[in-house]
């Protein structure tokens, strides 16, 4: 799904979080929005998945104003920073939980749920760990476990907030590769916050930097490292 | 081996474990004079008058206990009680949830003033509640004059006492709530919502899942004050024997009496309804230890 951002500002109380932004993502490129602490790239994420209502602006999906869309009805697959599993549930509880929350006539049979968490916990690699709970798993299978949930309601778009930020660094290594393929079986379109520069470059197919809430630069990783468009851009992605 | 350090150039260091202390440990003596004192302090606190409660009750054996246990006074105080405590609980536990929901996940104005209305019941002497629901609703005044010329009085009658023990219990559930609440933050909640849940589901299939541990505490701190709350109901029941004197009303007019076989007994009840509800608690924690275990929270 193509994804527009246009004008979008956020003010908390008094301080403004976003300057008015605007940013376009074609349908299924992989997108990192790069940048430090405090530079407003969550916010704009949490914006496009609908947890934040915009100060100003618009969101465009499919060049249809979604901006009003409430969080339900935005179906954009989230996977938060520290993943926010359901601790009281199984993983197989944890996956279904999307398509059992589906309005009576959308949500699918037993039999069917049952195939699908089985099919998604294939496509993350773990498929013996339904039965566990979230604080019986490795950081690096929650992150996948976390990645199926948000899979399981056949969202239209991925937002992950620093999803590989707890890890460590081999797993990390790993589970780009994966993020990787998975992007490339389903063809969604995918945003992801990082404010790891070798993780942005790397991984993306264009590459959002941000800084005090404004957007410094977009452009593809090799046309950010070869033309940076400010000093704050040459000196965050030098290091 | 364990108790031996090899250096590099192949003397070895002996130590003997026995000598080391954990650095979080105190010494013996230090110890045992900490847990005889609070040993101690629980047996004449605690222990000694529970014991002293049952004894009185059974002074002149069981069946002088049992049969004042069946005279109307002592029975119409029991079923007072429990009626007040179900009702009581469901409303506070309820109200505890809604309060302790719009704290922790809410920004709003007001909310510094909110949480001061909650404790208030903790700040206010409840004869001091009493009173004030006495001169609310009372025959003298105008609400309450209503009230009493439409046959539904509040004071000297069973509103009346409900009213005074839900103040007084009131920030128990919501007190117990809010640190757990605050501590478990909104991203659990905010997962759901974006997996397409709506407001209530998101309540029942992940926030109270979350919270019925901290919930059952807070209700169980709710009855046994509900149960045994005495100024407050004191003032505004008018203490009329077989209607509205609840058991530790009846547990006083009798013991001012000289009946002690009849207040301790009853005083024994109430006891007994306290151990069954700390009892039934434990039982809980045994069966869903696993449960517990895999949320790490109580």
């Amino acid at each position: 799904m193509h994804i527009k951002i246009d004008e979008i500002s956020k003010e908390f109380g008094r301080t403004a979080a976003l300057h008015p932004v605007s940013l376009s993502v074609p349908s299924g490129a992989l997108v990192a929005l790069l940048g430090p602490s405090g530079s407003g790239k969550t916010t704009l994420l949490r914006i496009l998945g609908g947890l934040e209502y915009p100060s100003t602006g618009r969101v465009m999906y499919d060049g249809q104003d979604a901006t009003g869309l409430t969080v339900q009805e935005r179906r954009a697959g989230f996977v938060f920073q520290n993943y926010a599993l359901f601790k009281h549930m199984t993983v197989f509880e944890n996956i279904a939980y999307g398509l059992r929350a589906r309005a009576k006539s959308q949500r699918p049979e037993q039999a069917e749920i049952v195939r699908r968490v089985n099919k998604l916990m294939t496509l993350i690699q773990l498929p013996d760990i339904a039965s566990r709970y979230p604080s019986q798993l490795s950081g690096g299978q929650r992150q996948r476990v976390a990645l199926a949930r948000a899979l399981a309601i056949e969202p239209r778009m991925l937002l992950l907030d620093e999803p590989f930020g707890a890890l460590d660094a081999r797993v990390r290594r790993e589970l780009r590769q994966g993020l990787r393929e998975i992007h490339d079986t389903t063809g969604l379109t995918t945003i992801f916050v990082t404010h790891d520069q070798e993780e942005a470059m790397e991984l993306a197919d264009l590459v959002v930097v941000m800084s005090m809430g404004r957007i410094e630069q977009i452009g593809r990783p090799g046309d950010i490292r070869a033309k940076p468009a400010s000093v704050f851009v040459r000196d965050f992605i030098t290091v | 081996m364990s108790d031996a350090t090899p250096l590099n150039d192949g003397t070895v260091i002996h130590h003997d474990p026995r000598a080391f202390r954990r650095p979080t440990e105190e010494s013996p003596a230090a110890r045992w004079t900490l847990i005889i004192g609070v040993v101690a302090i629980l047996a004449v606190l605690v222990y000694a008058p529970l014991l002293v409660v049952f004894a009185e009750a059974l002074a002149k054996g069981l069946g002088a206990a049992l049969t004042s246990l069946t005279k109307p006074e002592a029975r119409s105080a029991i079923r007072l009680t429990l009626t007040v405590a179900a009702v009581v609980l469901p409303l506070n536990a309820a109200f505890g949830v809604a309060a302790a929901w719009a704290i922790t996940k809410f920004d709003f104005r007001g909310k510094a003033f909110l949480i001061t209305l909650i404790d208030l019941p903790f700040s206010v002497s409840p004869v001091v509640a009493g009173l004030c629901l006495v001169l609310l609703f009372g025959a003298n005044s105008t609400l309450g004059g209503i009230l009493v010329a439409s046959g539904y009085p509040v004071i000297f009658a069973l509103p009346g006492i409900i009213l005074a023990s839900l103040f007084v219990t009131f920030p128990f559930v919501a007190r117990e709530l809010i640190p757990v609440m605050i501590e478990q933050g909104r991203l659990e909640e905010e997962a759901a919502l974006t997996l397409g849940a709506g407001g209530w589901r998101v309540f029942f299939t992940v926030t109270l899942p979350k919270i019925r541990w901290a919930l059952l505490y807070g209700v169980l701190l709710c009855n046994a004050r509900a149960m045994g709350e005495f100024g407050a109901v004191a003032v505004v029941s008018g203490k009329i024997r077989g209607v509205t004197a609840t058991m530790p009303i009846s547990i006083e007019m009798l013991y001012n009496e000289y009946l002690s076989v009849a207040a301790f007994t009853l005083a024994a009840v109430l006891a007994l309804l306290a151990l069954v509800t700390l009892f039934l608690k434990t039982a809980l924690e045994w069966h869903f230890a696993d449960q517990l275990a895999a949320t790490h929270r109580h």
